[in-house]
């Protein structure tokens, strides 16, 4: 875990590496190149998109105001920071009055009954975010539990990868919002229990994810084992392996990068679809939120929106950089050149 | 016991999309236990073949093979393979290579002392225990091949197949590791069938020498019997002319009898 935990800092800060090494006086202009590589041409690009946005955006007037500019939209960011610190406090508030009303009953009679309440506040933006990541995960680690096995039992069979791949073709394309409905329904109809331990909403967008990212997953851990090199399959012929161990020792570590391709590609499917099925199903996270805003149509909405357009891209790429940190320690090719 | 090991009419044809291809006919070998024996010939003439075959990654059309008047007809450690590229697995470091082939052949028969022991052994027989926690992208070409060549050896095979073994190495490596294989066949006296189209490497090393017709359809062309004594020393036999003359009946089989249909 330490060497994860190198590897991520590496990963987040290496850029300053460069800065570093000019500081030390080592290769000034081989270290200058570096630094423009790595630093400042991308500093130049956010700049020059943030300078285009600040200027173009007070042209573009909706019936909801002006396009907010960056100025704005780093003020909704603001406040919905305040918003949660607020509702934070309500809630601590609401449990110490809970508690002190308790507390008073027992002391005049010991035997009394005393309820405990969960607060129900209004869920906070950063409460939405957190229930998006959870949903994504649950349904991306759905998806992984089915694709992956059966990606590698079509790797290794011909008869069943030409069974299942007309499936698999006509699956793929097909857009969360069809699924969705077909998704409800069936939800509806099974999931039935008085004391229910999931929300239907989470289920609904959970196994919608899990539907549209099955595929890439799949399609590449088959052909990750698919390709096994002959002569390794060789090895496993001439030791007489069993299935399971040729699987396990063989198939699985040559395929190992092939699968994190497919589950780094499944996983950005996921999370894109999460947002559409989250307005649909109401589950809710940062998709209900953008829903509500889009619906509330006050003065702040657009602001508020484009929060949670940064925010679903930044945690998008963030967790696709902490897949890419798992691939580089599971796989056993720490030279392969991962991106 | 001259029937250690028995090709008897072994012919193999491949379907190819323009009907079958016949890549071997009637070929017929006797091998006796101990002997080392080489097949050489040109690109094509399906060499290879005659060894899949009898490593049982290939099945013969007609005809079969017989060992220890047992017929071969699936892949096992019986017939241990070292193969061209070395074939290692990339994941492992080279006492794990040979340990995986250890642990699956002596399930049972040894315990973990006994197995380590006997991983530690093969590894020093090639002279690779210095380098036991590598794994293969840290050795060089040679040293894979040895780490190769350990495993084949730690399956104590009935049979030892090599194919090409040292085809792609550099010329100095190459003749360290004839050497190695030299020692290590006079220790263990094992019975080896190696594929190489290097002349030399044939004459040094080789109790027979198999030579064979180009493809399709290739077969055994002539079987010359290489009587020099062992233990044999490259620098000697330079100037030897037994040796010299078996060297040039090879290159007068393959140059003059059997023109390389390619180069033609």
């Amino acid at each position: 875990m330490t060497e994860l935990a190198l590897r991520s800092i590496r990963s987040i800060f290496g850029w300053s590496l460069p800065f570093y090494k000019l500081a030390k006086g080592d290769a000034v202009s081989e270290q200058l190149k570096l630094i423009t590589k790595t630093f400042l041409l991308p500093v130049l690009g956010v700049t020059v998109f943030l300078l285009l946005w600040a200027g173009l955006a007070p042209k573009v007037v909706t019936s909801l105001g002006a396009v907010p500019g960056p100025a704005q939209v780093w003020q909704q960011f603001q406040n919905l920071v305040d918003e949660h610190q607020i509702e934070r406090e309500k809630e601590a508030a609401f449990y110490e009055r809970q508690e002190r009303r308790n507390a008073k009953k027992l002391e005049n009679n010991a035997n009394a009954e005393i309820k405990v309440r969960s607060y129900t506040g209004r869920a906070t933006f950063f409460d939405q975010i957190v229930t998006s990541i959870v949903t994504v995960l649950c349904g991306f680690l759905l998806a992984t539990i089915i694709a992956v096995p059966l990606g590698i039992v079509s790797g290794l069979s011909n008869s069943i990868y030409n069974a299942i791949n007309p499936l698999v073709q006509i699956f793929k394309p097909v857009s969360p919002l069809a699924w969705l409905p077909i998704v409800t329904m069936i939800v509806s109809a099974m999931y039935v229990s008085d004391d229910p331990m999931f929300q239907k909403s989470f289920l609904n967008s959970m196994l919608t994810v899990t539907l549209c990212c099955l595929w890439p997953a799949l399609i590449n851990t088959a052909v990750g084992v698919a390709n096994v090199d002959k002569d390794l399959l060789n090895v496993s012929k001439v030791l007489r392996l069993g299935y399971f161990t040729h699987i396990y020792k063989i198939v699985l570590p040559y395929s190992i990068p092939m699968i994190f391709t497919g589950l780094r590609l499944s996983f950005g499917i996921a999370w894109m679809v999460l947002i559409a099925a989250e307005m649909l199903a109401q589950n809710p996270g940062l998709g209900k939120f953008v829903w509500d805003e889009f619906q509330n149509g006050s003065s702040n909405s657009l602001g508020r929106i484009l929060v949670a357009v940064f925010a679903i891209g930044l945690i998008g790429f963030l967790l696709d950089r902490l897949m890419l940190a798992m691939q580089k320690w599971i796989s056993w090719d720490k030279s392969a050149e991962l991106r | 016991m001259s029937n250690y090991l028995e090709l008897s009419q072994v012919s193999i044809e491949f379907p190819t999309p323009n009907g079958p291809f016949k890549a071997l006919d009637k070929v017929s070998l006797k091998i006796s236990e101990g002997e080392f024996v080489s097949l050489i010939g040109h690109s094509g003439c399906g060499k290879s073949t005659v060894l899949n075959i009898i490593a049982g990654l290939h099945q013969a059309t007609e005809g079969g093979v017989i060992l220890k008047g047992k017929e071969v007809n699936e892949p096992g450690p019986d017939r241990a393979v070292v193969f061209q590229n070395h074939s290692l697995l990339p994941w492992l470091s080279a006492y794990q290579n040979v340990e995986l082939a250890v642990n699956q052949v002596f399930k049972g028969k040894k315990n973990k002392q006994e197995s380590k022991e006997w991983i530690e052994h093969n590894l020093r027989l090639v002279h690779m225990q210095h380098a036991k926690d590598k794994r293969p992208d840290e050795i060089s070409g040679g040293m894979k091949q040895r780490v190769g060549i350990a495993r084949a050896l730690a399956m104590e095979p009935e049979v030892l197949l090599m194919d090409e073994p040292f085809g792609a190495l550099d010329a100095l490596t190459r003749a360290h590791l004839q050497d190695s294989l030299m020692e290590i066949h006079s220790d263990l006296n094992n019975t080896v069938i190696m594929i190489t189209h290097d002349v030399d490497e044939a004459v040094l090393l080789s109790d027979r020498i198999v030579m064979m017709t180009n493809g399709p359809a290739a077969s055994i062309g002539e079987i010359l019997n290489v009587n020099l004594a062992h233990p044999r020393n490259r620098l000697e036999l330079a100037d030897n002319a037994d040796y010299n003359h078996y060297r040039a009946e090879v290159l007068r089989f393959l140059h003059q009898r059997q023109r390389n249909p390619k180069a033609a």
